[in-house]
């Protein structure tokens, strides 16, 4: 037993000893994961945390996120309370000053833009809200302008030896998510002023991007799942106020959309939401590509 | 804007003097002409009024979305750097920081160059108020035979190994304080009420927050980190109770006055050792022997993703402890507890996703000796014990769990004959089924049914059970 734990002592310290030259970047979000990329470039060494596939709400505090988070110089998270569910335990087990809240280690995307529906009522008989405000910020691709200038002077504190490469990796970043930008805005042309119908209270900000009408969303409040007498309400309040398609994200439960789908005739449209949600949205531009060409088709049928 | 409504008055004034002197037939062109200027003074207004408006408007609609990106970097920088103290629109600062700055430029620069409002001071926490959180638990219990009085043959047992009575009970009921004391330490109370109006401590420590390379150091009274489910409290247990050998080993859990210091290794494999030193004041160990440290631990974590949908994490745990005059019912016990804890557990969630179904399976050995006199009786007694449970989430907020649980005590000596430590060649076990529905993440309901065959005579059990936790309630272990 004692050889066991020496020999698994002295291998843990044989690992730990190749100098680290990037800055080691734990991403939350794998929207975050991907500017962190297009910021740091190959300065940076990037890991992860979730998923597409994943409800970021909603995360296991595994093992390897701590072990991950153990060797992190930066989290790069949305914030906004969204990870208050795993991230907390998974910084105090990693035992990561760098890391930990307020530190410079610690980067939250929503303090860096104007969050919408700040609740006035805090209660949780309100369903899963957040204090902050709504933390789904990436489903509006403007807001990656300025918080890829936050993140850019980040990595510069944190790593100033490559504050030059950063500042070029941003200028370059923001010239091309400009020019993607209008072209975005441009074909999303015709979903303005559509009516939509929503699974989870998540599309607030690319509603207001693409002058989307939220008509109903299909959870009776945030993150309760829907009964079959929510359902009917839902139907019905879309009989009244028809909308052309229903979106959810990749992750979600597809069960709800189905429904409405099938008993309003409408499409159910399914969105990335992040980067790796579906198979188009490869990196940080195809997420946009995708959502857009997505909400097209759902419009066509 | 009352300036401008102030022009046609001064106007009005200056009109009006010579007005007096003249002839009262030019009062109506001056009128007209007065007429003429408020007209146009109106209509001035107005389009300022206008153009104010599309200013607001243009300036919300920059706040809201996004700031340009090739806009003035200083405020920005500023804010980049320091983003949770310095932020704040406190006007006489800002004018106290540009003094020199003239008035109409600052107003364009505040509505273009505006970093975004920081968001509203979480509201979860009241200022510096510690988060302050309360777990409520009701039982409602029907048994064939009376739970109280059921015994863990082979086991001097502790007063909390047991079961929820018959009829309706309180359980345990938890408030607890938490909040970071500065930016090196964290502090934690939780304060335990039983169903007798009793209030105990169940844990109160200090936490270290900013050690450097994986270590971290907890001190006062806490849960003792041997095993997966010592650490978690009582609400965090996946059934209603904890499984057969926690309550004949450990009496539910062990907790004491102590030290930990865990380190967690910079691997990619996660890998952390911890180590205690406890008071030795809570069963199994009595009397704070060795002068105040009578209880040793050690306890190695391991575990990582086996792939997208499953982890797991593996632990081995040691427990030394010197128990002085430990009474359980009258019975006194004096030597020395050894426990040894191999605990292996996996997860699964499809695509690593556990919203909709999830399945959590967990299996530990426990292996140990009491060493010393029992009643004045020298004996030595090995002990075993193991419990192997499932619980699956086969849809949201649904979930359904099985565990089975056992245990074996060696002979402890012909002079312990019909002492509680004399298994009566009894292996106690217990199999359990429960049904569990979720309000929410904080609200649940529990259906346990047992088969307790702890005691020579069977007992079947059900036990209906809820719990809440309200107010800020950190995120849980895995």
């Amino acid at each position: 037993m004692r050889k066991i734990l020496i020999g698994a002592a002295l291998s843990a310290l044989a690992l730990s000893s190749p100098a680290h030259a990037n800055l080691n970047v734990f991403a939350c979000e794998p929207e975050w994961g991907a500017l962190s990329h297009e910021i740091g470039g190959d300065k940076v060494s990037i890991y992860t945390a979730t998923t597409g596939a994943q409800d970021p709400h909603q995360i296991q505090a595994r093992p390897s996120l701590i072990a991950k988070a153990r060797t992190a110089d930066i989290t790069v998270c949305d914030g906004a309370e969204l990870e208050i569910g795993w991230l907390p335990m998974i910084l105090q087990q990693s035992g990561n000053g760098k890391i930990a809240v307020g530190q410079p280690g610690a980067f939250d995307a929503t303090t860096y833009v104007h969050l919408l529906e700040q609740p006035s009522r805090l209660d949780r008989a309100e369903g899963d809200i957040h204090a902050a405000g709504n933390p789904h910020i990436q489903t509006d691709p403007r807001m990656m302008l300025p918080v890829a200038k936050a993140l850019a002077a980040r990595f510069s504190q944190l790593d100033g030896a490559n504050a030059a490469y950063y500042a070029v990796r941003l200028a370059d970043f923001n010239k091309r998510w400009s020019a993607a930008l209008a072209k975005w805005t441009a074909q999303a042309a015709p979903l303005s002023g559509v009516n939509i119908a929503v699974q989870h209270h998540a599309w607030i900000y690319m509603e207001n991007w693409l002058g989307l009408h939220e008509v109903v969303p299909l959870e009776p409040k945030p993150g309760v799942p829907p009964s079959s007498g929510y359902l009917a309400e839902v139907l019905q309040k879309l009989q009244a106020t028809p909308a052309k398609f229903t979106i959810r994200a990749a992750y979600e439960d597809d069960r709800p959309s189905a429904f409405i789908s099938e008993h309003a005739n409408i499409p159910a449209v399914t969105l990335p939401f992040t980067v790796g949600g579906t198979d188009g949205a490869k990196d940080l531009f195809g997420l946009y590509d995708d959502t857009i060409n997505r909400l097209l088709a759902g419009l066509k049928k | 804007m009352p300036r401008y409504f102030l022009l046609p008055i001064v106007a009005l004034l200056f009109a009006a003097s010579p007005a007096v002197a003249d002839e009262a037939s030019d009062l109506a062109a001056i009128k007209a002409q007065l007429k003429l200027m408020q007209h146009d003074y109106d209509t001035k207004i107005h389009s300022l009024e206008v153009r104010l408006a599309r200013a607001e408007a243009d300036a919300k609609v920059a706040r809201m979305a996004v700031a340009k990106p090739s806009r003035p970097a200083p405020v920005a920088v500023a804010s980049n750097s320091a983003p949770s103290a310095g932020q704040t629109f406190d006007q006489p600062a800002t004018q106290v920081a540009t003094p020199a700055a003239d008035e109409a430029p600052q107003d364009v620069t505040v509505a273009d160059n505006t970093p975004p409002p920081p968001p509203a001071a979480p509201a979860s926490n009241n200022a510096f108020n510690p988060g302050i959180a309360a777990v409520l638990n009701g039982f409602y219990a029907e048994a064939s035979r009376d739970p109280q009085k059921q015994l863990i043959r082979g086991v001097a047992q502790g007063d909390e190994s047991g079961l929820p009575p018959r009829g309706f009970s309180l359980g345990e009921s938890e408030v607890s304080f938490a909040a970071n004391i500065d930016p090196y330490l964290s502090g934690f109370l939780d304060f335990s009420m039983q169903d007798d109006n009793s209030l105990s401590v169940e844990e109160a420590y200090i936490q270290t927050k900013d050690l450097p390379d994986g270590l971290s150091v907890k001190a006062g009274r806490f849960l003792s980190g041997i095993g997966y489910l010592n650490e978690r409290h009582a609400h965090d247990w996946t059934f209603s109770d904890a499984p057969l050998p926690y309550r004949a080993f450990l009496n539910s859990q062990y907790g004491d006055d102590g030290i930990q210091v865990r380190w967690l290794a910079p691997t990619d494999q996660f890998l952390e050792f911890g180590a205690e030193a406890f008071r030795g004041d809570a069963y199994p160990a009595s009397g704070a022997a060795h002068d105040g440290i009578g209880t040793y631990t050690a306890f190695v974590h391991t575990g990582d993703d086996i792939n997208e949908s499953s982890s797991y994490l593996a632990a081995l745990s040691y427990l030394h402890t010197r128990a002085e005059n430990r009474d359980t019912n009258g019975n006194l016990f004096t030597g020395n507890d050894d426990l040894g804890i191999a605990s292996l557990i996996y997860k699964w969630a499809p695509g690593g996703n556990p919203t909709v179904n999830n399945l959590t399976l967990s299996s530990e050995l426990f292996y140990g000796r009491e060493k010393g006199l029992f009643d004045g009786n020298a004996f030595s007694q090995d002990r075993f014990g193991w419990y192997a449970q499932g619980v699956y989430q086969f849809m949201p907020q649904w979930s359904f769990g099985l565990r089975y649980a056992g245990l074996s005590t060696s002979d402890p000596g012909a002079a312990l004959i019909g002492s509680p430590l004399d298994d009566f060649g009894h292996s106690p076990r217990a199999e359990t089924a429960l049904l569990e529905y979720d309000t929410s993440e904080f609200g649940r309901f529990r259906v346990q049914y047992t088969h307790d065959q702890s005691d020579l005579k069977p007992d079947d059990e059900i036990l209906f059970q809820y719990t809440v936790i309200y107010g800020p309630h950190g995120a849980h272990r895995y």
